[in-house]
């Protein structure tokens, strides 16, 4: 099963988990990251390094967040391969308080 | 690669080792704007490192990350110097003199032992040995594994021992599609193994599994997964340390532990037992394995950093077979410091470092640099770190001539190095020789066979 990037990256955009990926398989908009399922290997390498858990094996995602299993799959085929860390958003502190993390 | 300063000389590079941090080393320096070329040199004459010998061949989609790296090798800038062992055929101060800078990615492929009785007992094996033998890796296709024992026993609860446990685990009709070595297959195929008691020094708490790789051990089919319901009870300590949300990896291990310890029946035809807080104090036998004693043990410490104290309870545990999987060291090269503790190179961020002083054009990275953790990705961080400390330390005021210095060496020294495209004929042999199996590929197992395809 896929990883797949979930809401919490939305206003971090930490991008930690692009350099931890062996495959490129992160895309990138202004908002947030997507995993492309098809080129994902399951190693499971991002979600341990990602600030704000918003990376999910599809068997371990709670229910309300598995809409986005069809909005990766959608958007990382319209976006760039993202293959290094850059910045995270200016708000990427204030939305990691509000998330607890 | 564009854009680059034609008026600054070429940055020579030499990588040792093919695995994934060297390739990702490599990529990370051909993405910069830098004019660089990379000389990368590997023991054996087939590249990938523990991605071709370490991955298990039931995890075909983890070998996707190959692709990814002959890209990287197809680059104009990139040279691939197989069957060439740095250390003996090429020193490492030799490559100091032909490169700007030397990157080391050469791994940890030498096994902590266990400094107990018997240790030395036929049937007590490292788990590099056996990976490397159901791999077909050339330094361990002569090992021999006794299956004709009910019950083996696995030292330590990491990811490789997860490994060693599915291929023992697993019934073998599941593994004929793989890229598995045809003489492991024989073998398994003969297996006698039941049982398999996987034994962690600490509580389940810190069994260092990735939840990801334990759900997989208990899904197989037709084996059981049992733990004791006793060794499942947690101490206060790590209670709090499965409350930090840092640690939400052990608290899934933990929810299927202690559905392991509710597992009273037992279906299929082999079990898996996960045990906790014993540690081996002598492996018994006269000729060859026949019991490990264990002694009990107690976790001291505050929470975070737990240690296991031997008790004065005992367990003895009659098995054929031990595979300890209990951690891994780097190899000393000559002209390299080395941590003998830590079995690694040392360094700060990549830069090896003699002391507190930097070691000019020597670099770290990977299992070398860090030590034995992590995942194939985790390599990516650490290379790109590295890499980042080599350009930003490396001059191109100095000539290096690079592979034009270091092939006059080789040849000089009558050594048979093996081209990214030789190893590609490898490959394509390999493949062909795996199809009327319905295998991806069959290994060679031994390097005058690889050569041979060459001839």
């Amino acid at each position: 099963m896929p990883h797949i990037v979930t809401d919490n990256c939305q206003r971090c955009r930490f991008t930690e988990c692009v350099d931890h990926c062996p495959v490129q398989c992160f895309h990138a908009d202004d908002e947030q990251l997507y995993i492309n399922p098809d080129v994902c290997v399951d190693c499971g390498a991002c979600i341990p390094v990602c600030p704000v858990q918003a990376i999910y094996d599809v068997v371990d995602m709670p229910d309300d967040k598995k809409p986005w299993v069809a909005v990766n799959k959608e958007r990382a085929s319209m976006l760039p391969i993202i293959s290094t860390k850059q910045d995270p958003l200016p708000t990427a502190k204030a939305r990691q308080a509000e998330l607890g993390f | 690669m564009s854009g680059k300063d034609a008026s600054r000389q070429t940055l020579q590079i030499a990588i040792v080792g093919s695995g994934p941090s060297g390739f990702y080393a490599a990529e990370a320096l051909l993405r910069s704007d830098r004019d660089v070329r990379i000389d990368m040199i590997e023991r054996l004459p087939t590249p990938y490192g523990l991605v071709r010998s370490g991955v298990a061949p039931d995890h075909p989609k983890l070998k996707q990350a190959i692709a990814v790296y002959d890209g990287i090798a197809r680059d104009e800038s990139f040279s691939f110097f197989g069957n060439v062992t740095a250390g003996r055929d090429v020193s490492i101060a030799e490559l100091q003199r032909t490169h700007h800078a030397v990157l080391l990615a050469c791994g940890a492929h030498e096994d902590r032992t266990l400094a107990i009785p018997g240790s030395g007992l036929a049937g007590s094996h490292s788990a590099t040995e056996f990976v490397g033998w159901y791999n077909g890796h050339p330094d361990f296709r002569h090992r021999t594994f006794d299956l004709s024992h009910e019950v083996a026993v696995i030292i330590g609860q990491g990811n490789v021992a997860a490994d060693v446990c599915r291929i023992l685990a697993k019934p073998v009709d599941g593994l004929r599609d793989s890229d598995i070595a045809e003489h492991a297959l024989e073998v398994l195929a003969e297996s006698k193994v039941k049982e398999i008691h996987v034994i962690g020094r600490r509580g389940p708490a810190h069994a260092k599994f990735t939840a990801k790789e334990l759900r997989e051990l208990a899904g197989i089919s037709d084996v059981t997964a049992h733990a004791k319901p006793e060794e499942c009870v947690l101490n206060e300590e790590s209670r709090l340390e499965l409350e930090g949300r840092a640690n939400f990896n052990a608290v899934k291990n933990l929810e299927m532990f202690g559905a392991f310890a509710r597992q009273v029946e037992t279906r299929g035809q082999r079990r898996i037992w996960f045990r906790f807080c014993l540690s081996p104090a002598a492996l018994v036998g006269r000729d060859r394995l026949e019991a490990i004693s264990f002694v009990r043990n107690r976790l001291e410490g505050p929470p975070f950093s737990q240690k296991a104290s031997a008790t004065d309870q005992t367990e003895t545990i009659s098995c054929g077979l031990v595979l300890r999987s209990i951690g891994y060291r780097g190899v000393p090269l000559d002209g390299v410091p080395f941590d003998g503790l830590l079995g690694v190179v040392p360094n700060v961020a990549g830069r090896v470092v003699y002391g507190e002083k930097p070691m000019r054009g020597l670099y770290v990275t990977g299992w070398l640099k860090r030590g034995p953790t992590g995942i194939i990705g985790t390599n990516r961080a650490d290379s790109i770190e590295t890499v980042e400390n080599l350009l930003g330390d490396a001059s191109e005021e100095e000539v290096k001539s690079g592979a034009d210095a270091l092939l006059p060496l080789l040849e000089a020294r009558r050594v048979r190095w093996v081209s990214f495209a030789e190893w590609l004929k490898i490959d394509a042999a390999e493949i062909e020789r795996g199809k009327d199996k319905g295998k991806p590929r069959e290994k060679f197992t031994r390097i005058d066979e690889m050569l041979n395809v060459l001839e």
